[in-house]
């Protein structure tokens, strides 16, 4: 299929790119590196009036350590990221999950930003940053705000972005346990996760993150006790996230993906040297 | 701010493989589309059109992407490699060519332009990558003929030393 006709319109810089968001609105749509956007474009399921395209903003092409975070820019790709010297040291999560994200074509063009805006209840960048208590950096004709990842991402394909907010950046704190671990079951490598599990080990407890059962990543404490308490656990969130059934997969089988990978991740997090 | 009215044609300029070229295109228009009909390189296939199968890669800038996830607008200005550059003007074969016809590599070879210019960029960029990271990298393209055994087997060769090379 073919994209229905829309405007393009290339900003020169973030002001010019705020300007044509508040004068198009919800008529537009903002296009960076397009991976998940065309896609949607090709088979109608969108048709903005106009695209408003950043992704060749370098303003937006920077990834930046400041008051003990990092902060990727909207233009960065997921590739530029994952190449980021030192990643896997700051950041051992996200290092772990940005190898899930598509295919190695896809990263080249798609960026960080873009995936948070997307908001896909199984994607991997929204479901870390949702982990580590990131934020997404919002700007407007209004004034900038900065948004906890899960007050932004509020269902599936839903955030609380404002029609005339440029989603700028997103940022990470620096200092986050490095006792973690990532999976995710996909039915190809680089096909969308049916489940992804992060876990994350702190004092006393292990934070889980669960993608691709409700309708946006869920992150939840359990006891880090002994391993009935963490299969009880897990099985306990598995019932409340409750899970949807689609041509991929069943509620039940998402639930039950989560009992399997869980208790693998948990152990894998725990058996990090701290 | 450049600007295109949906129903305008613009003027669009870049360069495909080393040569500046100029057509002309609505925003919508893919870039897959447009290398084959505007600019006639129908070197690129066009299999799903939304990102799957990899047959439509090519090089921005040096980088690889789907050509059916990029419009011709966006690629305003840029460096476009294509299949059509790998061979030398009189029809030699570069390496990664002579690679997949040893080794079976391609039967139909419809999917064939957009992994050879998936591992032009990968190869290009990793010295000595693991046969995990190549199949990494081709698990980006579907192959629905050949099989990937001898795909693999032609990149693992390509990737190589090259002492062979005359």
């Amino acid at each position: 299929m073919k994209p229905r006709p829309f405007d393009y319109l290339r900003p020169r810089s973030v002001d010019e790119a705020i300007e044509a968001l508040a004068e198009h609105g919800d008529k537009a749509r903002v296009l960076a590196g397009g991976q998940s956007l065309v896609a949607m474009l090709n088979f109608r399921l969108l048709a903005p009036q106009a695209l408003i395209d950043i992704g060749g903003l370098e303003e937006l092409d920077d990834i930046r350590r400041a008051d003990g975070r990092l902060e990727i820019g909207a233009a960065v790709t997921q590739n530029r990221l994952l190449a980021e010297p030192g990643l896997a040291r700051e950041l051992p999560l996200l290092a772990a999950a940005l190898p899930f994200v598509g295919h190695f074509q896809t990263r080249n063009r798609g960026t960080v930003c873009g995936s948070v805006a997307h908001a896909d209840p199984s994607a991997e960048i929204p479901l870390v940053l949702a982990m580590l208590e990131g934020e997404v950096v919002l700007r407007s004709a209004r004034g900038t705000r900065n948004a906890a990842a899960d007050e932004f991402q509020r269902g599936m394909l839903a955030t609380s972005r404002a029609p005339d907010e440029l989603i700028v950046a997103v940022t990470l704190p620096l200092r986050t346990s490095k006792r973690v671990a990532f999976r995710e079951v996909a039915r190809r490598q680089g096909d969308f996760a049916i489940v992804a599990v992060a876990a994350m080990v702190e004092e006393e407890c292990v934070r889980i993150g669960v993608g691709g059962i409700a309708d946006r990543p869920a992150v939840r404490r359990i006891a880090a006790r002994g391993e009935s308490d963490i299969a009880q656990a897990l099985d306990a969130l598995a019932l409340e996230l409750g899970g949807y059934d689609d041509l991929h997969a069943s509620a039940r089988m998402r639930r039950d993906l989560l009992r399997r990978i869980g208790p693998i991740v948990v152990r894998e997090a725990l058996a990090c040297a701290a | 701010m450049r600007r295109v009215k949906s129903d305008e044609r613009a003027q669009i300029r870049l360069t495909l493989n080393g040569r500046a070229v100029l057509g002309l295109a609505e925003p919508r228009m893919l870039l897959s589309d447009f290398l084959r009909e505007v600019l006639g390189a129908t070197g690129t296939h066009v299999g799903c059109e939304h990102g799957v199968c990899g047959c439509c890669t090519v090089l921005i800038d040096g980088i690889a992407c789907r050509s059916c996830l990029v419009f011709a607008v966006q690629a305003e200005g840029r460096s476009v490699a294509t299949v059509e550059s790998l061979a030398a003007t009189d029809g030699t074969l570069n390496r990664l060519q002579r690679a997949f016809r040893e080794h079976h590599a391609l039967q139909c070879g419809f999917c064939t332009p957009g992994i050879l210019m998936s591992f032009t960029d990968y190869l290009g960029r990793n010295q000595a990558p693991s046969e995990a990271q190549l199949r990494d990298v081709l698990s980006g393209h579907l192959c629905r003929c050949t099989g990937y055994d001898g795909i693999m087997r032609a990149v693992i060769d390509a990737a190589g030393p090259k002492s062979e090379d005359p």
